[in-house]
């Protein structure tokens, strides 16, 4: 630890600081019991959808400072702010932390805060199951940002490619920190997944067929299959792999008979979908986004729907295109490469559907609709220079430059991180009662979107002159030095766009406007019918579905939320809160730590744990609560709905 | 509020523009990939250009509706009382914006197809300079960590992070690995592949004219993976063969220290052997 020069002890001690503190203002403010009552032991989905946005721009800032620090590295020839071993460091744990701990937790966390609200449902089908996974996902996440202080990070990139990730010639704990942590927070997100096709399966209100669900619903569901087929492979091929390194065997060893390929296989088989798994929510997101403030509802239901299904259907066909330059032969390229061009037949119906949404409303400009406008002309060419990566012999020549980062980027960040913004401020007001400011808002959208291209659209022209990913410098001579340093200014940018956005939120939290209505948009799905944040149950009565757009249609009819006036309230069932999921996952923690620096005993220790308070739930008879009428109804009367 | 994707159109021009500027002058030294030096690059290059010009064909498809509705239907205090009709749908228009990528994709495919399979084939040259068209030349390519390692059985001679090859010639590279992965990348000349322990895959590239073009390593592989780069030196037939020639008389044979040196881990210059088996 102590060789690792000023850049780590800086931030050893800034994590220890900013730990202390955090420590320190809870201790003073005696905050512990509110935090263990409300938020650590908490079942509502409500609450752990804001706990997931919560980590999510947590981990957007540490993934973004690795972004900057590699981009301070690269922005002129023969640079030595960052050493290779340290670059390499970087630029492994940016990718996965953007993908596995920011992207996912965000998406998730949109899950929970929408879906049981969209279908007018009290609670996701398994609460408890919910809780496990957020807490086995926030686990793994400090997991994986420990290694960054104790025993380095993972140094093979976010795909950790055998068999440069084996002990022969990867030593140290650092790839473990890898595998252990994604093994974990996988777990959850298969609960996720399962949890969340089952809630929309089962728990739709009366009358809400599945032709009648939001598009975000949809697009839920349908990623919820997708996780469900994909994230199974990603544990197997961690699983190999972890044996290969922790107990010496040769899965993917040519020493000892095993096939590097097969884990580029595996990877890549859960890969590609992992893309649209975070993908496909966004595009749900700017569906309700932009029927919202076009006033109209979505164009193209039906085609919305099935182009959704078939992207997912072809997602897993797919997945030779990330290795086409590793001598498959031209049948299996050209299959490939032609089933890749195929996803951009239903991706470009989407995209004329959203158009054709706005065709004769009336467009609002607000924050959100301004992120689901920016994420169209930038999907679109992060999109076509994805069908230009799918020319088998072009990718030859795009392979592993900076083309391929930059087309990657324009989907992650304009089509996810997009996605991810314009839920922010969407569904802000729904989650705290408080709208965030569009005046920030709009600076936030302008900085970042701005930096965003002057950072990334280059990076074509550099991988065009040669420039490879995952170098840590490069000599003078080739030309790159300007455009890097260009690039480098973009990130800057984006640096800033992001520092308004949490500028925003604090700002709101203290002097923003307060949704007293429960629908400050207008909008036209459920979870607006209810109060801004909705009470613990949702909806005191279940309401009755008529048609598609159903808080619309409602509006229209004059009805309310809570029914016809004389039908009394019943008692809510509710699960009560539980302590249980955070403290397995601090078993899940425990078991890890041992896995990752070979230490079996800790290993032992912290899977008897988790054995334990699994078994610790099997005997709880006594896990839930009605709320009483009288209850209800004072909520109910605050909030002005009687 | 001006819309949304004004300035990033002002980009597009800037970047275009700067774009046909390169291309005018240098282009051959800063932007290999789209100044091909031989067939290979030469075919995939057509490629990357016809997928392009479909490609901005849809972006401007696309920005002139976008920027249509977004002016057009933006709200003004004129229709604040305007209701917006509720469309379900449009069956015609649907089906022409499926139909179309159909088409564009059916159009991209077939040229894909019909080069991918090419390129399994040694290059057919048009641009011949040699007169006498001799059996292709076989090169092993060997990445060590980190740098790459030439054998030439036809010759006997083994060189290291460099190559040397003969013009107008089809060559044929069969890649390699000792240690993690690594993919072996001449822009100039055409697109990459994979070296893989265990697997011998093959990269036929050609180069037109003699020159000097620059190879690197374009997977990640560790450490010294930014420095493992190397010259492709494309020279005449005469010039190959006095090369051969010369090496064999004058340079020094591997020797098993050498050789195990090479496999250590570690960065080393440019080396010139007469054998390919240490001794
Ligand atoms: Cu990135
Ligand atoms: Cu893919």
């Amino acid at each position: 630890m102590l060789d690792e020069g000023p850049l780590i002890w800086m931030s050893d001690a800034l994590i220890t600081l900013a730990t202390i503190g955090i420590i320190v203002v809870l201790t003073y403010f005696k905050l512990w019991k509110w935090l263990w009552d409300n938020w650590l032991t908490t079942v509502d989905h409500k609450k752990i959808g804001i706990m997931y946005l919560i980590a999510a721009i947590l981990m957007l800032f540490r993934g973004g400072t690795d972004g900057m620090l590699m981009r301070a590295q690269l922005s002129w020839p023969n640079l030595h702010f960052l050493n290779a071993d340290h670059y390499d460091q970087v630029f492994t744990t940016h990718g996965t932390v953007m993908i596995l701990f920011m992207a996912m937790p965000a998406i998730i966390g949109f899950f929970n805060v929408a879906v049981p609200l969209q279908i007018g449902c009290r609670d996701v089908a398994f609460p408890y199951l919910n809780a496990i996974s957020f807490w086995l996902f926030f686990a793994a996440a400090m997991l994986f940002n420990l290694s960054f202080v104790v025993g380095g990070s993972p140094d093979g990139g976010w795909t950790s490619y055998t068999p440069y990730v084996e002990n022969m010639f990867d030593p140290g704990p650092g790839e473990n920190y890898f595998i252990v942590s994604l093994q974990i927070t996988g777990i959850g997100t298969i609960a996720t997944g399962i949890n969340f096709m089952i809630t929309i399966l089962r728990m739709r209100a009366p009358g809400m067929t599945l032709m009648r669900m939001p598009m975000f619903t949809w697009s839920v569901l349908i990623t919820s299959f997708i996780i469900v087929f994909a994230f199974p492979v990603l544990t197997a091929a961690l699983g190999l792999l972890l044996i290969d390194r922790d107990f010496g065997a040769h899965f993917f060893t040519v020493s000892g008979g095993g096939m590097p390929m097969q884990y580029v296989n595996l990877f890549w088989i859960w890969g590609h979908p992992e893309v649209y798994i975070v993908i496909l929510p966004a595009f749900g997101i700017f569906s309700e986004v932009i029927s919202t403030f076009a006033h109209k509802r979505l164009f193209g239901y039906a085609a919305m729907v099935v182009s959704m299904a078939s992207i997912a259907i072809l997602s897993f066909i797919v997945w030779v295109h990330h290795f086409f330059t590793m001598g498959a032969g031209p049948g299996v390229n050209s299959f490939f490469g032609v089933s890749t061009m195929a996803i951009a037949i239903p991706t470009g119906v989407k995209v004329f559907n959203w158009l054709f949404t706005m065709h004769k409303g009336r467009i609002e400009y607000t924050s959100a609709m301004l992120w689901a406008l920016g994420f169209i002309p930038n999907f679109l060419i992060g999109g076509l220079t994805g069908v230009m990566l799918a020319v088998p012999p072009a990718d030859y020549q795009y392979h592993n430059s900076y083309f391929l980062v930059s087309h990657f980027h324009y989907v992650l960040i304009g089509g996810t991180v997009f996605g991810v913004f314009a839920g922010l401020y969407y569904w802000w007001p729904k989650m705290f009662g408080v709208l965030l400011n569009e005046r920030l808002g709009k600076w936030h959208f302008w900085t970042f979107m701005i930096g965003f291209n002057v950072c990334f659209f280059p990076m074509y022209f550099l991988g065009f002159m040669g420039m490879t990913r995952r170098v840590y410098t490069y000599p003078a001579g080739y030309g790159w030095g300007v455009i890097n340093l260009i690039e480098s200014i973009g990130a800057i940018g984006m640096g800033v766009g992001f520092l308004i956005m949490v500028y925003n939120i604090v700002w709101s939290a203290r002097f923003g406007e307060r949704d007293t209505t429960g629908d400050p948009w207008d909008a036209r799905t459920l979870e607006w019918a209810t109060t801004s944040p909705a009470p613990e149950y949702n909806f005191a009565r279940i309401p009755e579905i008529k048609g598609r757009d159903a808080w619309w249609l409602m509006k229209r009819n004059g009805e309310s939320i809570n029914g016809p006036k004389d039908i009394p309230f019943e008692p809510i069932h509710m699960p009560n809160n539980s302590g249980r999921p955070i403290i397995m996952s601090l078993f899940f923690f425990i078991a890890g730590a041992g896995f990752i620096f070979s230490w079996w005993i800790l290993t032992i220790i912290g899977l008897l744990g988790v054995l334990v308070t699994l078994a610790q739930r099997s005997f709880e008879y006594d896990d839930h609560h009605y709320i009483p009428v009288e209850e209800i109804e004072r909520t109910e009367s605050a909030a002005g709905r009687l | 509020m001006k819309p949304s994707g004004r300035r990033l159109r002002g980009l597009f021009l800037v970047v275009g523009l700067s774009m046909l500027a390169l291309t005018g002058c240098g282009t051959g030294k800063y932007i290999p990939v789209l100044s091909p030096q031989g067939p290979v690059a030469r075919s995939e290059y057509y490629l990357i250009i016809w997928s392009f010009v479909l490609m901005i064909v849809v972006v401007l498809g696309v920005f002139v509706i976008y920027f249509y509705m977004l002016v057009k239907y933006r709200a003004r205090p004129e229709n604040k009382d305007y209701v917006p009709p509720e469309i379900e749908g449009n069956s015609r228009w649907e089906s022409i914006w499926t139909i179309i990528p159909i088409i564009i994709v059916i159009a991209l495919a077939i040229p894909t197809v019909a080069v991918t399979y090419n390129l399994v084939q040694p290059p057919k040259s048009a641009a011949a300079t040699t007169a006498t068209k001799e059996t292709p030349i076989t090169i092993d390519v060997i990445s060590e960590r980190w740098k790459w390692v030439f054998k030439y059985p036809g010759q006997n001679i083994e060189t290291v992070n460099y190559v040397n090859i003969p013009a107008g010639q089809p060559i044929d590279f069969e890649l390699s690995s000792t240690g993690p992965m690594n993919a072996f990348w001449v822009p100039a000349l055409g697109g990459m592949e994979f070296a893989m322990p265990s697997k011998d895959l093959k990269l036929w590239l050609e180069a037109d004219h003699p020159g000097t073009y620059d190879g690197r390593s374009a997977q990640f592989s560790g450490r010294g993976f930014a420095n493992m780069t190397f010259k492709v030196n494309s020279m005449t037939q005469a010039q190959f063969n006095a090369w051969v020639q010369k090496t064999q008389q004058t340079a020094p044979k591997l020797t098993k220290q050498t050789d195990d040196q090479l496999q250590k881990p570690g960065l080393v210059s440019p080396m010139t052997f007469s054998s390919i088996e240490p001794e």
